[in-house]
């Protein structure tokens, strides 16, 4: 672990153009996404439209296509795309020698949630 | 008729024009005081400030789709005209659950049964029809209602929750509308009508009989020539007694026998009313600060009783209170019958009688009689079942009053035989209707209407739904509404074809075809080779790529999973609670215990909160979490069941009657095949989902006609049949050919696929795919082509050697663990102690 700053896995373990899932205490999950670019997001798994899995989504550019109805969510921001209006919160995510590192404060926020 | 025009002026310092505007009160919330006030906000909306009378407890609705909320086809939101918020925006006062109980002409105000005290500047009268209640004994019985509102269907829903006998009284367009949504209710329906024909102010005999005919087919009892004599029942409705004495059990009767215009309060006002409120052609009283409109005016010796007649009216109330004068008419009028499944319409004066000319088709096995009636070679009346494409052509030629002689031979084929051969462009077909055309009977939208919102920018259906209503309720006039929007944006349209997605400029067909011409092997080297504009594409256009070169490579392309739909990436199908359902496949909807057995005891290991029997004749097993998906696999595998793929743009299931080997009607042993066809084709991927039933015989109790591919036995051999559907749009299948052997039954069901899995677009049903590309293509390419038929088949025979691998097997032999299991898991205490 290093400071404020949570080592939850390597870049690898994600597959390009994929997400995988953070369970947290709450239930509430958190979704990183790997993109083509090599790029890597987190969002709190819940579209703002219907609360569909966003990690369940074709990943495109640096965006999410949701499964349930097809929003496009801005990995970047968790704006809403296009037509659509809603936001889902992002997660503070950085890489570190091929390990994925995850804001702890940010991790802490999510799993308090209910 | 003319009475003085309307004394309104704008700067009048009346006690009712506070903000220096005008009051408008209207009497009624319908559909005809709310276009009025529609049609005069859309002339000019400050003119007036308004205030409308309700005496239903709602926002304005569409009445005329209460038979469709009956039937539970829609929901009351869905027929709801204008939302509170319209009101709002335009600065209506609505007062609701309120009618005006009278008018008070010398201090021009209008009195509610509350109390409330309103003035006008200028009244407005749309109070419509009150139904016609028979006065016979018993008709105050509790459990007597009228079709009229909203409460009527309520008491009908409530009344049919109970289930029972019901009786509806009259059959006309309303009673049988109502007697066809107490069916669907669960109700056991008897419709007592007087006359001998159903409909009768609109059907001739020949049609009446067959409407008759088809309700008696779907259970109803229909009396007719049948008099109501009594309404029996102590303290409640009991039964109905007819003259001849026979008595009708019902705890539900539903009176439908008319409507008489609701002119009481006018009447009691000193308005001159004859059978309905008297108006001149700018629907002016004799009051002339008052005026009416709809079902409640008579004009010019006419009563209307139905929607269309009333969009004219507004029109010309509004012309002539805020623009320029033009005049109500009169209306001719036609009626469609809403009942799913039963075409009927009918225009004009179809009596026959002097100098009338009748031509008439009757295609018994389609169940389709059309009637045209002539005088002078002009277009009088039309009477059309089972086949009412051409209802509005007919209507249209009726109200130009055309001289039809030219096409007099051919005018009974309908409009696109006799404007250019059997082969004619349905496009010409609403190209040649005139801007006045009726397009969209729900709403009263005219062709020229619609097509001034398309040239205005509305660009899609939704776009023209939004802007000026049409196909906005029913949806009977889609087709319409898009071939006009194909006609409008017809340059556009031609100079860009619709392209794969907005990543390329590429149709589907372009692609299809230099995926093959250009030998390209991967999702990025088609993005490359073909120009696309984003780096990684779309989630239309991967998906669709990834299929198109799975299908051009059997047993060489490597399925890319990331640009897989959810399910397909997981092998089940997500529901909205992020919980995923399964489905094993069970063979031509065989079982036996041992599968039973493993299904219950999945449902019971894993807490699945509902199993449901599907459509497809299989078990979906519900609410299993996406980790647990390899382990429920895992389970069923063990007893011999695979992936049913109710997840894929794939065969989904073989569904199947019992056939020969049970059935005392069966012709051959359609289990059997179902199971062989099951065999050959699961695991394919598809364009889109793919159905197929094989049916015992011509009964088709596994419903095949709705399939992408049915076959349907007979005693000298196989129907083969395609391009059903019975999704949003249901279409009957095209009949391919007919063949001898079950071998050539599957020979031919593996060709069509192939066919459709080459040349479909992607997510393309088989049903368009056929509207698209023609029945008789596919037929010259399977039925007439047998050398081309034999490649097809042996290609899909080829392809289906690589993909017959159960997909449920190997995830839950541990492959892909990635798509399943979580990365990891994040217990705030149990971390920081461990730091």
């Amino acid at each position: 672990m290093i400071g404020n700053w949570i080592d939850v896995g390597a870049i690898t373990e994600i597959p390009m153009r994929g997400a995988r899932t953070i369970k947290t205490g709450s239930g509430e999950e958190i979704a990183i996404f790997r993109t083509n670019g090599e790029k890597v997001y987190a969002l709190v798994n819940r579209c703002p439209h219907k609360h569909g899995p966003l990690s369940q989504g074709i990943v495109h550019g640096d965006a999410v296509a949701c499964p349930l109805h097809n929003w496009r969510i801005s990995l970047a921001t968790g704006e809403a795309l296009g037509e659509d209006v809603g936001c889902v919160p992002t997660i503070p995510v950085r890489v570190d020698a091929g390990r994925i590192l995850i804001s702890r404060m940010a991790m802490l926020a999510t799993a308090a949630a209910a | 008729m003319d009475f003085q025009r309307t004394g309104i002026d704008p700067g009048d310092d009346g006690e009712g024009s506070a903000n220096g505007l005008p009051r408008l009160v209207v009497i009624g919330n319908g559909m005809a005081g709310c276009r009025a006030v529609e049609e005069i906000l859309a002339r000019d909306p400050g003119r007036f400030r308004i205030t409308i009378f309700g005496a239903e407890p709602h926002v304005n609705y569409n009445r005329i789709m209460l038979s469709p909320v009956l039937a539970g086809e829609k929901s009351f939101d869905e027929i709801v005209i204008n939302d509170a918020a319209w009101y709002d925006d335009n600065g209506i006062e609505l007062v609701t659950a309120d009618p005006v109980v009278a008018i008070d002409r010398q201090a021009r105000t209008v009195l509610s049964r509350t109390g409330r005290t309103v003035s006008y500047d200028c009244l407005l009268i749309a109070t419509g029809s009150d139904p016609f209640i028979i006065p016979v004994p018993g008709k105050d019985l509790p459990g007597v209602i009228s079709f009229r509102d909203m409460k009527d269907v309520d008491a009908m829903l409530a009344a049919a929750d109970a289930g029972g006998d019901a009786v509806v009284i009259g059959g006309g367009l309303l009673g049988l509308e109502a007697a066809h949504g107490l069916t669907l209710r669960g109700m056991k329906v008897t419709v007592i009508h007087l006359m001998s024909t159903l409909m009768e102010r609109q059907l001739d005999e020949a049609a009446g009989w067959l409407l008759k005919t088809e309700l008696e087919r779907r259970g109803q009892t229909i009396l007719t020539g049948a008099d109501t004599a009594e309404i029996v029942g102590d303290g409640k409705v009991e039964g109905v007694t007819l003259k001849d004495g026979r008595t009708i059990p019902a705890s539900l009767v539903v009176m439908a026998v008319g409507i008489r215009p609701a002119t009481a309060l006018a009447r009691e006002a000193g308005i001159a009313v004859g059978r309905g409120i008297q108006v001149d052609d700018h629907m002016v009283t004799s009051d002339p600060a008052i005026l009416a409109v709809g079902e409640c005016v008579e004009h010019d010796g006419q009563v209307y009783g139905l929607v269309a007649p009333l969009w004219d009216m507004c029109r010309a109330l509004a012309d002539g209170l805020v623009a320029q004068p033009s005049g109500y008419r009169g209306s001719v009028t036609s009626t469609k019958l809403k009942v799913s499944g039963i075409d009927v319409f009918s225009a004009g004066d179809f009596a026959g009688g002097d100098g009338a000319e009748d031509i008439v088709l009757r295609d018994a096995s389609r169940g389709v009689y059309k009637r045209v009636v002539l005088r002078e070679d002009r277009v009088v009346g039309a009477v059309l079942y089972g086949d009412t494409a051409d209802g509005g052509w007919y209507f249209d030629l009726l109200k130009k009053s055309e001289d039809v002689s030219s096409i007099r031979d051919v005018l009974i084929f309908g409009q696109a035989f006799a404007s250019g051969g059997g082969q004619a462009d349905p496009k010409a077909a609403v190209a040649a209707l005139s801007d006045n055309a009726e397009i969209c009977g729900c709403n009263g939208v005219s062709k020229g209407k619609v097509v001034a919102s398309i040239q205005a920018g509305a660009c899609s259906l939704d776009a023209v739904r939004a802007t000026c209503k049409a196909s906005a309720s029913c949806g009977s006039c889609t087709g319409l509404v898009e071939t006009l929007l194909a006609l409008t944006l017809g340059d556009e349209v031609e100079a860009g074809p619709k392209t794969i997605c907005k990543c390329s400029t590429f149709t589907h067909d372009d692609v299809r075809r230099e995926i093959v011409a250009q030998d390209l092997r991967t999702i990025p080297e088609v993005m490359q080779q073909l120009h696309w504009s984003t780096p990684d594409g779309c989630s239309s256009c991967r998906p669709a790529l990834n299929y198109y070169l799975l299908c051009a490579r059997p047993g060489d392309y490597v399925d890319d999973q990331q640009s897989r739909f959810v399910n397909e990436r997981l092998h089940a199908n997500i529901q909205k609670d992020g919980t995923y359902s399964v489905v094993p496949r069970m063979w031509g909807g065989l079982t036996n215990p041992c599968e039973l057995r493993a299904i219950a005891d999945v449902v019971e290991k894993y807490d699945a909160p509902m199993v449901k029997v599907t459509g497809g004749q299989r078990l979906d097993i519900f609410g299993i979490k996406k980790e647990d998906l390899p382990a429920v696999w895992a389970d069923l595998n063990a007893a011999g069941m695979v992936s049913g793929h109710a997840y894929g743009k794939a065969l989904r299931t073989v569904k199947t009657c019992v056939g020969s080997e049970w059935c005392r009607f069966g012709t051959q042993d359609s289990t059997g095949l179902g199971v062989k066809v099951e065999q050959m084709s699961w695991g394919s991927w598809m364009p889109h989902k793919f159905k197929i039933a094989v049916s015992g015989c011509p009964r088709n109790c596994a419903e095949a006609t709705i399939k992408d591919f049915g076959i349907v036995c007979v005693d000298s051999g196989y129907e083969l049949h395609v391009g059903g559907n019975g999704g949003i749009k249901v279409r009957a299948t095209d009949l391919l050919c007919k063949v001898a052997t079950e071998q050539q039954a599957m020979d031919y069901c593996a060709a069509f696929i192939q066919l459709y899995r080459e040349e479909a677009w992607y997510l393309e049903r088989t049903a368009p795919w056929i509207e698209r590309v023609g029945v008789d293509y596919i037929r010259s390419r399977i039925a007439e082509d047998e050398i081309g038929r034999e490649m097809l088949t042996s290609r899909f025979l080829f392809s289906q050697s690589f993909s017959q691998d159960d997909p449920w097997a190997a995830r839950a032999a541990g492959a892909e663990r990635e798509h399943h299991a979580h990365l990891g898991e994040f217990r705030p205490l149990i971390l920081q102690a461990a730091e």
